[in-house]
């Protein structure tokens, strides 16, 4: 199989193909194939957008499903964002120029108190992956960090991660500030961490609690199509 | 040569650079255990009660005791676990919170003395948990990571190490009843965290000469055979130096590789225990007469 693949020319696929190439590439993590398809479409006068969205996107979603299901494993996941993170380095400014809707963005950081920062990471790769701006504030955030970072990128989604009990609390601090600066609503809340659950999530007004990476892209895809309307639901849900 | 003594009101256990490896079974732990969190919260320990006698029956020295509930009473339902654990078993525990109240309530019940996990290198903790180990008499789990994070670099987090103990020092606490954990990351996500773990348990061991303990499941988050991974990290990490872990005894192919591990470092001399432990069962009418022979017990 593996020789096949090499001696694949990706030029001479029509762009079903190709796309389904990119599928498959993206799956099992090759971002030189990726780099390559990505420029053959765009050669072909395919629009940034569709590239994104039904090549790149669409692979990363059923890497999504398989990672969730325990088909695919953490070292195989974080390969494909990075195929896909090699396909966004050429679409991300031919993006921003046509102007083309976003796939939505994330801020994210763990909380005050907290350096655990490994899963706050996979998160954020794995929301990269699936075509969301991620601005990754980093570890040990204090409320007036978030704020300020919420202010300056405009977020549609604020992830928040801790993994001990004695700093979870802290995500309850930063929800009431968001509340009493009157911008709660503007903003969805996600929380994660190994001590967390849904019950805690609920008891500190956040919107979702996420168990794990795969849990925090499908419910970020379900909240933007919800903010979105019906047009970009059929572009984030089936590509 | 440094041995860390915690024990029970009845008894000991070493944790040595020439000893046996110390296990210290992590079940008692409700988190991501939904089921164990929720009869915790409202009162009912009979997991922990099983959880507790069955770690031990599979090789447990000791065992770590959580009651990181989110939104419970975390100081009393950790004493109250501890004290059940404690009327099970005469094995020493380890009394693992984030919460300093709860580390207190639960040293406070304690009989024996006991290890507290644990303290990092942040000036916070430093400050909350290091007076409360000095005046239970205990000894602590010294995490290699302060406020500005977790480094990869292993050097890095040996500096840090070397601050906790010192600072212990100062409160009166000696070097050997601090046991370094060197924080082992997920090699799925990072390539280097084995060889990293290698590099910094060797520095501890030579250098500031201590001994260790880690979450060694940790080293295999997010892969398929989990159990195979962690064992063979386990035997490797007591090569460069660990010489205890917390991990689950129920799990066979890990405590095949501490054993084994153990024969491999000397620390089993005549493979005794080994022997005693995977011996085939004779098969009647062979054996030559092992049976009838009167065999003196050794161990």
């Amino acid at each position: 199989m593996g020789e096949q693949e090499n001696d694949l020319d990706l030029a001479t696929l029509n762009d079903d193909e190709l796309v389904q190439q990119m599928h498959d590439d993206l799956y099992d993590g090759l971002a030189e194939e990726i780099d390559t398809a990505v420029r053959i479409l765009l050669d072909r006068e395919w629009q940034p957008y569709d590239i994104l969205t039904k090549a790149l996107v669409e692979g990363m979603r059923i890497v999504g499903v398989d990672f969730r299901d325990g088909i695919l494993f953490v070292p195989e996941v974080l390969m494909s964002a990075n195929s896909m993170k090699a396909g966004m380095k050429i679409l991300k400014p031919l993006l921003a120029e046509t102007g083309a809707p976003k796939m939505g963005k994330m801020l994210i950081g763990t909380v005050k108190g907290d350096i655990h920062d490994i899963g706050k990471n996979l998160v954020a790769m794995m929301m990269e992956g699936a075509g969301f701006d991620v601005v990754d504030i980093g570890i040990n955030n204090p409320v007036e960090k978030y704020l300020e970072a919420i202010e300056e990128h405009q977020p549609d989604i604020l992830g928040m991660s801790a993994l001990l009990t004695t700093t979870m609390p802290y995500m309850k601090v930063v929800i009431d500030a968001l509340v009493e600066k009157g911008i709660r609503s503007d903003i969805e809340v996600f929380v994660g961490g190994a001590p967390l659950n849904e019950a805690f999530a609920e008891s500190i007004g956040a919107d979702a609690y996420c168990r794990d990476a795969a849990m925090a892209v499908e419910t970020a895809k379900e909240m933007m199509s919800r903010r979105q309307g019906s047009a970009s639901a059929a572009m984030a849900g089936s590509g | 040569m440094t041995d860390t003594i915690i024990s029970s009101a009845t008894k000991e256990v070493v944790i040595g650079f020439d000893r046996p490896f110390v296990i210290i079974g992590e079940r008692i732990n409700p988190t991501g255990r939904k089921l164990l969190a929720a009869e915790m919260a409202e009162g009912d320990y009979s997991r922990v009660e099983s959880d507790a006698l069955a770690q031990v029956e599979a090789g447990a020295h000791m065992l770590d005791v959580n009651a990181g509930i989110p939104m419970a009473d975390e100081p009393r339902i950790l004493a109250e676990a501890i004290q059940l654990v404690q009327s099970l078993t005469d094995v020493p525990l380890s009394i693992d919170s984030s919460i300093v109240e709860a580390l207190e309530s639960g040293l406070a019940v304690y009989k024996g003395k006991a290890l507290v996990n644990s303290v990092t290198g942040e000036e916070e903790r430093l400050e909350a948990v290091l007076p409360l180990v000095k005046k239970y008499g205990a000894a602590v789990v010294a995490i290699s990571n302060d406020e500005t994070g977790i480094s990869e670099d292993p050097d890095v987090r040996f500096d840090v190490a070397k601050k906790i103990v010192e600072r212990a020092a100062d409160y009166g606490i000696p070097a050997s009843d601090v046991v370094v954990d060197p924080l082992i990351m997920p090699i799925g996500a990072l390539n280097e965290a084995g060889s990293a773990a290698f590099k910094l348990l060797h520095r501890l061991q030579k250098e500031l000469k201590v001994n260790t303990t880690g979450g060694a499941s940790n080293v295999s988050f997010g892969l398929p055979n989990r159990n195979g991974l962690n064992g063979a990290f386990i035997s490797m990490a007591m090569a460069s130096g660990l010489t205890s872990a917390i991990t689950n005894p129920l799990h066979a192919e890990v405590m095949t590789s501490i054993m084994g591990a153990d024969v491999m470092m000397g620390h089993d001399p005549n493979c005794t225990r080994w022997i005693k432990k995977y011996r085939e069962p004779s098969v009647e009418g062979e054996g030559g007469g092992r049976e009838s022979r009167r065999r003196r017990g050794r161990g």
